[in-house]
């Protein structure tokens, strides 16, 4: 990639500089070839996400070997968390390289730039993560496959929890940025009760001392954040310290295993929402938890599943229309057969390529061998469809 | 305090100015023949990433008009960029798809916030200007951020891009690329004339002597707001290109780096020349992707380029081509 | 209600301490020298990365802080020596280029030497904890003692600018530098002292916030643009009007965040509050320059324009 830039850039100066110096690109890509680009945030403060999601697909590629019977090439893009460059990568992934999947990214802001520059060329988007509600609802595309959820559903399974619980009062607080105003409105949509205060934090703040101090004064029933990476890390610790372990903690990519390895045992028995835990009861999910720690010693998290779900999804697929890649509309109705086993059980592609799944309750807990993990207490919905298919007018 | 906003540059004169448009003209060609040349590379994508370095050089130009030949260093510049971008992201929501109708929009935004934010910077000048500009800028910046209805921080994704006359043909890349040359090369056009006119006489002469300019009767507040508006509307014609270019906008766009990558572009290529701006956007932009390629460190690179600039080589590169003897014409 | 209005007003002055003392070294330097230093939220990052470095290697809070302030001074006198210097009689555009060109250089640093995760510093374990100040309101030790350990600098500031020589040519120089030089003052060192000065002031601002903020590389630039704020709104060159700024500036924005929405439900239904609430609450600060600045062009307490 690094390489391909800098002729980049060099063509591109002797092309106004001194269009006869400049010398000739390889050719594109032959075919027989399956390209599958990934696009993952691997740098930055949320590094960890990208690179649970790159194993989870390297993991089963590698398992593979050729993905859906054909040699495959993967290219691994950094997009650093910045959506104008994830852009610019998701073009030239496109356009240069030719790939015939893009697989990523983390955030919703890299997705939402990603999306028009890979699905307007035909190539297939499948997003392992980020499935924001516009691409669900009335801006869904054929192009595009999502193998995680809906962003709101994990919020809305505490809602629903917190309902169920009969929770009349409940302290909601997220950090003030976009995915923290669109977590708490997913709670209040499946949550009907009074909401005792509602505090956004700052980007970045890892002291919770003044916050923690006004939820013990309300004394809510319970409370529900989204504090992803090192600010849940904190609020995690200081939730304990400040004494407040009697109110119900309940929380959404907060406590899961990219932060537990950092609380440990100040997040046991916290409670979160998701559709997947490392201990669910299936076969396909045994051998993903047992191989990927195997290679990568650490308990993988949602994120390398969908992933690894990603490689298992374009396998089935291209082996389906028998490695052909030219007849688009075979390859997008194998896509949405969906025909593997995934280690979350039951998945299915909803009307808007978006699944239709299982969700759980899930707690932190320390496991036999010693690692911190998730594990489902309690399903909460069954074969949950998003709340924006019904706006979507695809086949 | 005296009015040194700026580092006084000689008026242009006329040989000098001749000059300067042809090297513009030799910089127009080649623009004109780099997509043919790229097809014959077989690299047709380096025609997408070139329609930026040319928004860019669109924006950085408008810049120079205010700071080259007004000495009103404004660090708030991006904000018309995103004024830009958004007009085409909020229009094409309401279906108003067309690209002038959306060039319109972002006009009289733009007009609208440079005159009020403008009349209030002006009132101050020096330190208190740039720290003001740069405000207001981030004033944008937020107010972006937390339009959720537009994505917020996390942007908005385009659908299509805009439509000329009802017709799709910018989905092409090359067309865009040739729609937003020729935007560089009318836009150029018009500052260079804005520049030559009275105005830009009466603006270069109060950045030259303002009390004498005021004796003499022209108010300078009034010329220097007429320039800042003028130079917003250009940067948020840039704005709109962008975000067709990007299929994609986002407050990013707006940050307070930005505005100092603008301000970098016009200072590379040598202040108050309008071509030095446009070369300087394509050698800054190249420089980034250069040493991007270099080195995931380009940043620090880069930092450093800029300061051993400044220090040792105060007048850009076309001070440096003149150093050399490559812009005799200048003297 | 009335809790909430305590607890954000506390947490607003906390935060005005914090850009006090950013903004004071900054006005100096702008004010006395006349230099646009862009690099200056840059001192205020070294100063909590240092105290990330130090705290881990001595394990002690207290010892850390004790290293910071050498390691400020060597960092100040470092830059104004390196860079600074160079620019005193350059244009501000100049000096904003060469500064913008540190930040990034400063900011690749940072990344290079301690990685892109953000750290964090353990709190000293007397000010962990809360004290309960009216009902069941309470508000953390380590917040007080931060408001209480900035209103001592302020106060040694005070002291400092209007009791001792320094201190006069300090303000000598904020209202007429020419003055100065002609009183045979070496220029050059008083500048140094002051851009040194300011330095200290950011990189302990930095150092006292490091246990309550994640050190990351961004957290120079969010607090250099608000100082900026507080520097117009309080007149270049203010110390005072910098300390009236940071309070005015940190409480409008701490307020608004959290007030905003609820004013505003009193006209719009409770959604539509919370959206306009938003996304007003983070342009007030900006609005309440724009006012005094249109009053004032040269803010509360500057002089010069």
């Amino acid at each position: 990639m690094t390489f391909k830039k800098k002729l980049l850039a060099t063509t591109l100066l002797a092309g106004i500089a001194a269009p006869a110096m400049a010398q000739d690109v390889p050719p594109a890509a032959e075919d027989n070839v399956l390209k599958i680009g990934l696009i993952y945030t691997l740098s930055g403060p949320a590094a960890a996400l990208g690179e649970q999601a790159r194993n989870g697909f390297m993991l089963a590629a590698d398992k593979m070997g050729k993905i859906g019977g054909m040699e495959t090439e993967i290219i691994v893009v950094d997009d650093e968390q910045r959506p104008d460059l994830a852009a610019d990568n998701a073009r030239e992934l496109v356009q240069r390289e030719e790939v015939d999947f893009v697989v990523g990214p983390i955030f919703s802001n890299i997705l939402v730039a990603i999306h028009q520059p890979v699905t307007e060329t035909g190539t297939i988007l499948i997003s392992t993560n980020a499935g924001t509600s516009n691409f669900a609802g009335p801006d869904c595309n054929e192009n595009f496959f999502v193998t995680s959820y809906q962003n709101d559903q994990n919020h809305e399974v505490m809602g629903a929890y917190a309902e169920q619980q009969g929770y009349q009062n409940v302290f909601l607080m997220a950090p003030n940025y976009q995915a923290g105003r669109d977590s708490l409105a997913g709670f209040k949509h499946s949550y009907t009760g009074n909401v005792a205060g509602e505090v956004f934090t700052e980007l970045g703040q890892l002291d919770f001392s003044s916050e923690l101090a006004q939820i013990a004064a309300f004394q809510p029933d319970a409370l529900f954040t989204f504090m992803p990476g090192g600010m849940g890390v904190n609020l995690v610790k200081q939730y304990g310290q400040a004494g407040l372990t009697s109110i119900p903690f309940l929380s959404a990519f907060t406590v899961d295993e990219t932060t537990l390895p950092a609380t440990q045992d100040a997040a046991l028995g916290l409670l979160g929402g998701a559709n997947w835990a490392p201990d669910l009861d299936n076969a396909a999910n045994e051998e993903f938890v047992t191989s990927y720690i195997e290679k990568y010693d650490h308990v993988p998290g949602t994120y390398a599943m969908q992933a690894y779900d990603a490689a298992q999804l374009i396998n089935s697929a291209v082996e389906k229309v028998g490695g052909d890649l030219t007849d688009r509309d075979a390859l997008r109705a194998a896509l949405k057969e969906a025909d593997f086993d995934s280690p979350r059980g039951d998945f299915e592609f909803g009307v808007n390529n978006y699944p239709v799944q299982d969700f759980y309750l899930v707690e932190a807990v320390k496991r036999d061998d010693g690692l911190y993990a998730t594990s489902a207490k309690e399903k909460i919905f069954d074969d949950y469809v998003d709340n924006y298919a019904d706006q979507c007018e695809m086949q | 305090m005296s009015d040194v906003t700026t580092a006084p540059r000689a008026a242009p004169r006329a040989p000098a100015m001749a000059m300067r448009v042809k090297v513009a003209l030799i910089l127009f060609a080649l623009f004109a023949v780099l997509p043919p040349v790229a097809v014959a590379l077989g690299d047709p994508f380096m025609v997408l990433i070139a329609t930026r370095i040319l928004a860019y050089a669109i924006a950085a130009m408008a810049l120079d008009l205010i700071l080259g030949f007004g000495a009103m260093v404004s660090f708030g510049h991006a904000a018309y960029l995103g004024f830009g971008t958004y007009a085409v992201a909020i229009l094409s929501s309401y279906g108003v798809n067309d690209l002038l109708l959306q060039m319109l929009g972002a006009v009289v935004v733009s007009a609208a916030f440079a005159l009020v934010t403008g009349a209030i910077s002006l009132r101050t000048r020096g330190v208190y200007f740039i720290m003001i500009t740069l405000a207001f800028g981030q004033m944008a910046f937020f107010f972006f951020i937390s339009l959720s209805a537009y994505g917020g921080d996390d942007g908005y994704g385009l659908s299509s891009r805009s439509t000329i006359f009802g017709s799709d043909v910018l989905e092409n890349d090359m067309t865009l690329y040739y729609v937003t040359l020729g935007f560089l090369i009318a836009l150029f056009a018009a500052c260079h004339r804005i520049v030559g006119s009275r105005f830009g006489r009466v603006l270069t002469g109060i950045r030259e002597n303002r009390e004498r300019m005021e004796a003499v009767g022209f108010p300078p507040f009034r010329y220097q707001l007429t320039a800042f508006v003028i130079s917003a509307c250009i940067t948020s014609l840039a704005g709109v290109l962008l975000a067709n270019q990007a299929e994609f906008v986002s407050p990013a766009f707006m940050s307070w780096h930005r505005s100092g990558e603008l301000i970098v572009m016009v200072v590379f290529g040598g202040i108050g020349t309008l071509t030095g701006a446009i070369g300087g956007a394509v050698v800054a932009l190249l420089l980034e992707e250069w040493l991007g390629a270099l080195t995931h460190h380009w940043p620090l690179l880069f930092g450093l380029i800029l300061v051993l600039m400044v220090l040792f080589s105060p007048r850009g590169i076309t001070g440096l081509l003149e150093r050399t003897g490559l812009w005799r014409a200048r003297k | 209600m009335t809790n909430l209005l305590v607890l954000q007003l506390l947490n607003g002055v906390q935060l005005g301490i914090i850009l006090f003392l950013i903004a004071a070294g900054l006005t100096l330097v702008f004010g006395i020298m006349d230099v646009v230093n862009l690099a200056h939220g840059v001192l205020y990052m070294a100063g909590a990365y240092l105290m990330a470095t130090f705290a881990a290697a001595t394990g002690s809070f207290w010892w850390a802080l004790l290293l910071v302030l050498p390691g400020a001074v060597v960092v100040g006198l470092l830059l104004e020596v390196v860079v600074i210097r160079r620019l005193y009689d350059r244009s501000h555009l100049d000096q904003v280029l060469a500064t913008f060109g540190l930040v990034m250089m400063a900011n690749e640093t940072v990344k290079i030497i301690w990685g892109t995760s953000p750290l964090s510093v353990p709190m000293p374990d007397i000010f962990s904890g809360s004290v309960p100040l009216m009902g069941p309101l309470q508000y953390p030790v380590y917040r007080i003692a931060i408001i209480v350990a900035g209103l001592a600098v302020a106060g040694g500031l005070y002291l400092l600018v209007n009791h001792t020589r320094i201190g006069m040519l300090l303000r000598a120089g904020a209202t007429n530098r020419a003055m100065v030089s002609a009183l045979g003052v070496d220029i050059g060192k008083l500048f140094a002292i002051v851009f040194t000065l300011g330095a200290v002031l950011a990189c302990f601002a930095g150092a006292i916030v490091a246990p309550i903020l994640s050190v990351d590389t961004g957290m120079g630039e969010s607090v250099l643009i608000l100082t900026f704020v507080v520097v117009v709104i309080g007149g270049i060159g203010s110390i005072k009007g910098a300390f009236l700024g940071a309070v005015l500036v940190a409480v409008v924005d701490t307020l608004g965040g959290v007030f905003g929405p609820i004013l505003l439900r009193s006209v719009l239904d409770a959604s539509a509050a919370g959206q306009a609430g938003r996304t007003l609450a983070p342009m007030l600060v900006y609005i309440l320059m724009a006012a005094i600045l249109f009053a004032k062009p040269t803010g509360l307490f500057g002089g010069r324009g």
